[in-house]
């Protein structure tokens, strides 16, 4: 299994036992996919970066997985590891932290570290949307921040893969609602210092994590496919009654609407990112 | 004037006296000693209703159809007003007013989301439901304070930003985002006043303020009592323990440190009294622009990133120290 913190070893906030990963797609079983129905068998899926191999269509990745398509283990220093608390006493909010951490086997939803894409260092954050939708709550918020402070301080890019389902962690109340506002002014003084940030949209990035930080990447990327909106579309639908159009909300959808730069398979993003990269070097 | 279940007995009572004192304007009889002890059994009634409201009761007194809008507000609190139109990129939005003010004697910059009364206006308004150009405008009249070094006062009364199609396609979630990031860096004093719903990010667009202020009877959080009690239980007719669990009372963002005073209402809602309303946040205003008018602009820019930067509630620990 991957040791993806490496070097801070007294702060490792994946359990270090097997089995604790989220068994999304377990060995030895098969997968149908849910854009042209093929089954694909795991260990193929696992081979392919999660794409399929009829379609292109992108699997959701577990914020692991991602990380390691990304950089290297050994170069993956994480950010001191934060957890939860309940804040508001919301009923059953400290289960569902729990088993969100026994399925993911992360803190939180937020994976935060320095580190080196294709040689370029850089801060790299991905939000996983196997812990509680990738919803923000304090501790996704605190990281992210303390993300771009440590880039700041030390004058490096910081690159973050969001996927943070609806944005906002309703547990947490007006606590969640502030890391909107937390997140988007760090993004800022890193921004007007002159330095480079480059958001990544996976699927889904909707809500209060793309009505913040996400929005203001000086490169927005976005993955194929990837729902991308502030609004779900369910409600949406519910509150206009009228047919949503094809493929609303989708990074297609975004990039001919002018809300994203590019639309990158993930084949190529290690390659493309790291090309951003070494260009603002 | 449309009445809540639970302030019934009050205005049942309240109606009885007026009843009385019309019947004693024609008649001989004294009814003053009735009257005086009806007076006094209302006032105690109203008191002990009034200051128990449950979270919820708090919500609907903030959805009032007469409670004063953003435009009342206006009206209310400057002396002169000048409404600047448009996001000069795609329309005007009717779902955010904004423009200059006068504020005894102060030239201000005003902006906030607008409701209609009736059918009308509702359309016009889009329901108080403002879209990405709303927002846009907005940072418009922001950025114009900031050059004019002008204060800018935020008037928040905003159930969210609207989720439709066209407010997607225009970029909802960006327009949101860069009000916000924008406005935590404007060199100019900034005071947000919740002066009824802050539902969401479409209310935190408007709400990075260096002194954020909210009446008695707002409400402020993440998401609204209704579409929490749908998540939560799939029955937004649930929506009066949602508002429990949200902690969204001006008393409790009080304690969280989310906001800084609470401004006092008339007894029974803004609704009931616009002229003393006006006048409470007329108050609070002048003290509050008093002070951080008198902060120097680096500084106040500092503190208002500080302010938000300490929100969160977490523990320094990892799962491997448990
Ligand atoms: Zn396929």
């Amino acid at each position: 299994m991957l040791n993806v913190f490496k070097g801070r070893p007294k702060y490792a906030t994946v359990r270090p036992q097997e089995g604790s990963e989220r068994k999304d797609f377990p060995d030895n079983l098969w997968t149908r996919c849910d854009s042209c129905g093929r089954m694909i068998f795991n260990k193929e899926l696992e081979k392919n970066a999660f794409l399929c191999l009829d379609c292109g269509h992108h699997f959701r990745l577990t914020g692991r997985k991602r990380l390691a398509m990304l950089t290297e283990e050994k170069d993956f220093e994480a950010l001191p590891p934060l957890l939860a608390v309940n804040p508001l006493a919301f009923p059953g909010y400290p289960e569902k932290i729990r088993q969100a951490q026994e399925q993911t086997g992360l803190d939180d939803a937020a994976i935060m570290g320095k580190t080196a894409v294709k040689g370029s260092p850089c801060i790299l954050g991905i939000i996983d949307f196997s812990f509680i939708g990738g919803s923000m709550g304090s501790v996704v918020g605190e990281q992210l921040v303390r993300g771009f402070e440590r880039a700041l301080k030390e004058r490096l890019p910081v690159v973050i893969f969001s996927g943070g389902g609806g944005g906002a962690r309703m547990h947490e109340g007006i606590f969640s609602l502030m890391q909107m506002a937390k997140t988007a002014q760090a993004v800022g003084r890193h921004s007007r210092a002159g330095l480079l940030f480059i958001s990544v949209l996976t699927h889904p990035t909707m809500g209060g994590v793309y009505a913040s930080f996400a929005s203001l990447g000086d490169v927005i990327l976005a993955e194929p496919g990837a729902l991308i909106g502030f609004a779900g579309p369910r409600i949406v639908q519910e509150t206009t009654r009228q047919e949503l159009p094809t493929g609303f909300q989708t990074a297609e959808y975004a990039l001919a609407h002018g809300m994203i730069d590019a639309i990158v398979p993930r084949s190529k993003m290690v390659d493309y990112v790291g090309r951003l990269l070494l260009w603002h070097r | 004037m449309q009445a809540f279940e639970w302030e019934k007995p009050v205005l049942a009572l309240e109606e009885r006296i007026a009843e009385l004192k019309q019947f004693v304007d024609g008649a001989e009889m004294d009814f003053s000693a009735e009257i005086s002890h009806l007076q006094r059994k209302a006032a105690k009634l109203r008191k002990e209703i009034y200051e128990n409201l449950t979270p919820f009761q708090r919500v609907t007194m903030a959805r009032h159809p007469k409670r004063p809008t953003t435009l009342d507000y206006i009206n209310l609190l400057f002396d002169e007003f000048t409404e600047l139109h448009g996001d000069r990129t795609f329309r005007d939005d009717g779902a955010i007013v904004g423009g200059l003010a006068l504020f005894e004697g102060l030239p201000v910059t005003v902006i906030g989301p607008q409701k209609g009364r009736d059918t009308k206006e509702n359309i016009a308004r889009n329901f108080g439901l403002p879209h990405p150009e709303g927002y846009r405008k907005s940072l418009r009249l922001m950025k114009q304070a900031e050059k004019f070094g002008r204060p800018i006062i935020t008037l928040i009364d905003v159930v969210g930003a609207f989720p439709g199609i066209e407010a997607e396609e225009r970029g909802q979630g960006m327009a949101i985002a860069q009000c916000i990031e924008e406005m935590s860096f404007l060199r100019t004093p900034i005071l947000s006043i919740i002066t009824g719903e802050g539902g969401s990010g479409g209310a935190l667009a408007l709400g990075v303020g260096d002194r954020v202020l909210m009446l008695e009877n707002a409400w402020y959080s993440v998401i609204s009592p209704e579409m929490c009690a749908t998540i939560l239980w799939r029955d937004s007719s649930r929506a009066a323990e949602a508002a429990e669990l949200l902690r969204l009372t001006p008393t409790d963002l009080l304690k969280f440190g989310i906001i800084d005073d609470v401004i006092t209402e008339p007894l029974g809602g803004a609704h009931r009294d616009h002229a003393f309303t006006g006048m409470q946040i007329r108050s609070f205003m002048r003290r509050y622009l008093a002070t951080i008018m008198k902060i120097p602009v680096d500084r106040l820019v500092e503190e208002r990133l500080a302010r938000f930067r300490r929100i969160g509630k977490f523990s320094e620990r990892s799962l491997a120290d448990l």
